[in-house]
């Protein structure tokens, strides 16, 4: 619950990054998702990306929308800023944000109802816009607050837990996204720390628009026989670009393998999993070859993981509009108001 | 009032409207024809005379081939709202042809292109008409047809200066004032005019009793859209942030800030914006940037209308419940739905003042004018911050569309932003108590920080859900009213920080009243100036803002009966008056305009007038002239 307290108790040994903040100083109140919720491993994941990158964490602006995602940054970074906002709207917010001061670092958390379903539009304009951010969907093709309706990230053919099958196609953010010009475009499961924290690292670093789309499967909800977002489903088809890890209820696996490698892992509940490595020959500055490959392995019934596009190179929304360096909610009224004697030139064209 | 005689009793004349610096004239055009500068030029150039000139446009929602028209009171009074009626229609849409001659006043004056002759039967007997074979001689003089049609829409306004007496070397200077820097354009259109002007005053003698006479009635006054105004206001009161979705009628005031931005607020070392503009995708997104900006510290704002309102409302309750600044520009127009998208109303009060689901309330500005636009929309920048929630500037399509002659704007250089209540990074630092959500100084308005200012304190979680004081989410029923109580003290101190009303006494005195707001001010100066001739008194209050002023209140309950008049069907102001204030239905009198037009003295002076009598406002016998 939020208004319990969390102690804070620390380690003595807790290692301190390069600014002196050890990993707790990243995080935020106690979740209230259920236990085994990948959202709460990829919080975790966010800590540790922001940690290893000593970013300082009131420079964080946390933006989300609504649903069980989107309760998510109140659980990590506690000294950051956050907004919590409407159903589907925070790309636009972000945005705003984003254009009153240019300093910060912007992450905002959504999930699929709200991306995909009540949020495409605003999700669709904010890639195309290239706002500079991290966009992380933490996506399980269900709704949960609600009790189990289908999102449109749901695959045709699923099956949810009432019973009823989902009939409708389903809507791939990653590929949207390259469509739409995105510049850092990953895809990963919220099982798989040693993949999720260097992609969210990246995506932190990438000025542009970066999205990370997390398969994040519901453990009330959609893990059940017939729902491709289940543990079962994901576990059988993950082809996974680098590397796969996978948080089961209770405790992460870890998993350490050689590009090129595929491994078995048995996991707690005696499932088995496949892992397998890129070649090393993806090249993720192709973006017509990374829609290509999506597709590809999505005939196949195969989910792949891994930073699918990079352009090092890209600007940004700030870039395009041509906005003074200083950001501009620091701007003086001196520097803003044109004064009285401009608006006696003003008044004497308007005669 | 008018010089107007009947003409002459002699039989076989038909009776001509005299006047001079007092009449309406109206132009009937094809939209996209070019119409639109020349009749302009026209409108400005009665202006250059001293003659104050209050034009309209009447357009409908399209690019090309529907009926346009543009309406020119020309009033040396300096009446500035819509008189009704037209005294000379300039006829040159043959589709509106009949309705068009339907509006003219008995003894006015038709004037039509003569290069086919008008079948018979559909002219009235009480009109005079002008013919000017317009096409004839355009087509004598240039080939191409584009230049054709061009040039004939001056070479009318050349006829209407020989008719009306109005100094051409003034249309002269004008001409050259619009293509400065295309000089080759001056000749040609200088030629066309020239010719109609020499046609009219070969040909068309004394055809006509409106004359236009140099005054000096217009003094330092501006001619200026509400729009500009409005955007002018955004662009002084230190907007860094626009975001809008193009609408009609506000998309002019988003495009002219992008104007005077560009002219006034880029770094001339770097050729930076110290601006950004987001055409949004629709206008959820455009209030979600206005939001995300004004939590993030810039001055913010949207430029929508009535559909863009229903769109943002679940944002506007958010940016309520949330306590975030923004400021919402609603040029209003004819609804519900699409409505009249290019017709005038005040038809959004209710939708604003209530927006979103839940108990909500918000803070309403009633700009009268251009002048006002400009006035208000800085001020609404500062009242967002101060107060921390949405801020709407009320104007109208009639305002903010149409030239309106008024004061010169001005800018106080010893006056300051108001930032409101935000903790600065020494704040926090000197261990100041921040509850995000906390009333500590008894006005209902809490302390802010935004995102960035203090490395350890001072953050806090932002959310539409409820919370208590310092921010915590909490479902506790007292965090709960808490809150909820306090945004209601917060809209008690917003009373007393918005614009206060304007209040007259009549002449005499008088136990009745008049309640008016926006774009009805001018109409209502002219109609309150004609029901006092009638001897109809009434003190009057023009509402600025809501929340209600106290003296508003005082004002309602110190008269026995107020007028309440608006331009919807409803009766919106009087609804919020009777719910906001407690006030006895019965004590206000609905006076409603709500045909999308602009609302007319005529039609005040009528309606009040009529009730007036059953009132008893009237100590005097009536005057049938009414």
């Amino acid at each position: 619950m939020t208004y319990l307290v969390k102690p804070k108790l620390r380690h003595p040994t807790l290692p301190a990054n390069s600014l002196g903040y050890t990993r707790r100083d990243y995080e935020g109140k106690i979740s209230t998702l259920c236990a085994g919720c990948g959202h709460d491993a990829i919080s975790a994941a966010i800590v540790q990306a922001c940690w290893e990158l000593a970013i300082e964490p009131h420079r964080v602006a946390k933006l989300s929308g609504i649903g069980c995602s989107s309760k998510t940054p109140d659980y990590f970074l506690g000294a950051s800023h956050g907004f919590n906002s409407v159903h589907g709207r925070m790309p636009s917010v972000l945005t705003g944000a984003n254009l009153a001061n240019r300093d910060l670092i912007y992450l905002g958390v959504s999930g699929d109802g709200d991306s995909a379903s009540i949020g495409l539009g605003q999700f669709a304009h904010l890639i195309r816009r290239g706002v500079n951010m991290t966009y992380v969907v933490e996506n399980n093709g269900v709704y949960g607050l609600t009790k189990g309706q289908f999102s449109a990230t749901a695959d045709r053919g699923s099956k949810a837990k009432r019973g009823a099958v989902n009939r409708d196609s389903p809507i791939d953010m990653v590929a949207i996204a390259l469509q739409l010009g995105v510049t850092y475009v990953a895809r990963s499961f919220s099982g798989d720390k040693d993949q999720l924290v260097p992609l969210i690292k990246g995506a932190l670093s990438h000025r542009g628009s970066a999205l990370i789309d997390v398969l994040s499967p519901c453990v009330a909800f959609n893990n059940h026989p017939g729902s491709t977002k289940s543990y079962d489903y994901v576990r059988e088809h993950n082809d996974a670009v680098n590397r796969l890890d996978f948080m089961p209820f209770r405790k992460a696996i870890e998993a350490d393998y050689e590009p090129g490698e595929v491994i078995e892992i048995t996991q707690h509940d005696g499932s088995r999993l496949r892992l397998r490595k890129l070649t090393d020959g993806y090249d993720a500055g192709d973006r017509l070859a990374a829609i290509s490959h999506i597709h590809v392995h999505q005939a196949r019934g195969e989910i792949v993981t891994g930073l699918l596009y990079i352009d090092p190179a890209a600007d940004d929304l700030h870039e395009h509009l041509a906005t003074v360096s200083t950001p501009l909610n620091k701007l003086t009224e001196a520097e803003l108001c044109p004064g009285a004697a401009a608006l006696d030139i003003i008044n004497a064209e308007m005669r | 009032m008018n010089a107007r005689d009947s003409g002459s009793p002699v039989a076989q004349r038909t009776p001509r409207i005299s006047a001079v610096n007092d009449f309406v004239v109206k132009f009937a055009n094809v939209n996209g024809s070019g119409s639109a500068s020349a009749n302009e030029l026209f409108a400005r150039s009665i202006l250059r005379m001293g003659v104050p000139v209050s034009p309209r446009n009447i357009f409908p929602s399209n690019i090309q081939g529907l009926p346009t028209w543009y309406e020119v009171r020309v009033t040396e009074h300096g009446h500035l709202g819509r008189r009704g009626g037209v005294d000379l229609m300039v006829a040159m849409n043959p589709q509106t042809w009949e309705k068009d001659i339907a509006e003219i006043e008995p003894g006015g004056y038709l004037m039509y292109d003569s290069t086919k002759p008008i079948a018979g039967g559909k002219l009235r007997a009480d009109i005079n008409l002008v013919g000017v074979p317009l096409t004839e001689i355009a087509a004598s003089k240039y080939s191409d047809a584009k230049e054709r049609q061009l040039l004939k829409n001056i070479m009318y306004v050349g006829v209407l200066t020989g008719l009306l007496g109005i100094e051409p070397e003034v249309i002269a200077q004008l001409l050259g004032e619009q293509y400065k820097g295309k000089d080759r354009l001056i000749k040609p259109n200088l030629d066309a005019f020239m010719t109609g002007l020499h046609h009219a005053r070969e040909r068309l003698e004394d055809a006509m009793e409106l004359r236009v006479e140099r005054r000096d009635a217009v003094g330092d006054r501006i001619f200026i859209e509400g729009n500009a105004a409005a955007a002018l206001g955004c662009v002084y009161g230190g907007a860094t942030v626009c975001a809008w979705y193009p609408i009609t009628p506000s998309s002019s005031l988003a495009e002219a800030f992008q104007k005077y931005c560009s002219k006034y607020r880029v770094d001339k070392a770097t050729g930076t914006n110290k601006f950004a503009i987001v055409q949004a995708e629709d206008e959820l997104a455009s209030i979600g940037i206005v939001i995300g900006a004004a939590w993030n510290g810039a001055r913010a704002f949207t430029a929508t209308s009535g559909p863009g309102i229903s769109l943002m409302s679940e944002f506007i309750g958010l940016a309520y419940f949330a306590e975030i600044p923004a400021v919402i520009i609603d040029v209003q127009r004819g609804g519900p739905s699409t409505g009249m998208p290019t017709r005038t109303q005040q038809s959004d009060l209710i939708a604003c003042a209530y927006a979103s689901h839940g108990d909500t309330k918000h803070v309403l500005l009633f700009p009268e004018d251009p002048y006002e636009c400009f006035e208000f929309a800085a001020a609404a920048l500062d009242l967002a911050e101060r107060l921390q929630t949405p801020i709407f500037l009320m104007t109208d399509l009639d305002i903010g569309m149409n030239h309106r002659l008024s004061a010169p704007l001005t800018w106080d250089e010893s006056r300051r932003y108001d930032r409101g209540k935000v903790m600065s990074e020494a704040d926090l630092e000197s261990g100041r108590d921040f509850g995000r959500y906390l009333d500590g100084d008894g006005d209902g308005v809490p302390w802010r920080t935004l995102p960035g200012t203090h490395a350890t304190r001072g953050a806090y979680f932002t959310r539409g859900t409820t919370k208590d004081a310092y921010a915590r989410y909490s479902e506790a029923g007292p965090d709960y009213i808490y809150n909820m109580e306090r945004l209601l003290k917060k809209f008690e101190t917003a009373s007393k920080l918005v614009p206060q009303p304007v209040l007259a006494a009549a002449a005499q005195k008088t136990s009745y009243g008049v309640i008016y707001f926006g774009s009805t001010a001018p109409s209502m100066n002219e109609a309150l100036g004609r029901l006092q001739q009638q001897g109809v008194h009434l003190d009057r209050l023009r509402v600025r803002a809501f929340p209600f002023a106290s003296s508003v209140k005082k004002f309602i309950t110190d008269h026995e009966a107020v007028f309440v008049v608006e331009q919807n069907r409803d009766g919106q102001l009087r609804s919020m008056l009777i719910n906001e204030l407690g006030i006895d239905p019965a004590r206000l009198v609905a006076v409603l305009h709500y045909d999308g037009t602009p609302i007319t003295a005529r039609f005040i002076v009528k309606a009040i007038g009529a009730r007036a009598h059953g009132a008893n406002v009237l100590p005097i016998k009536a005057d049938k002239a009414a």
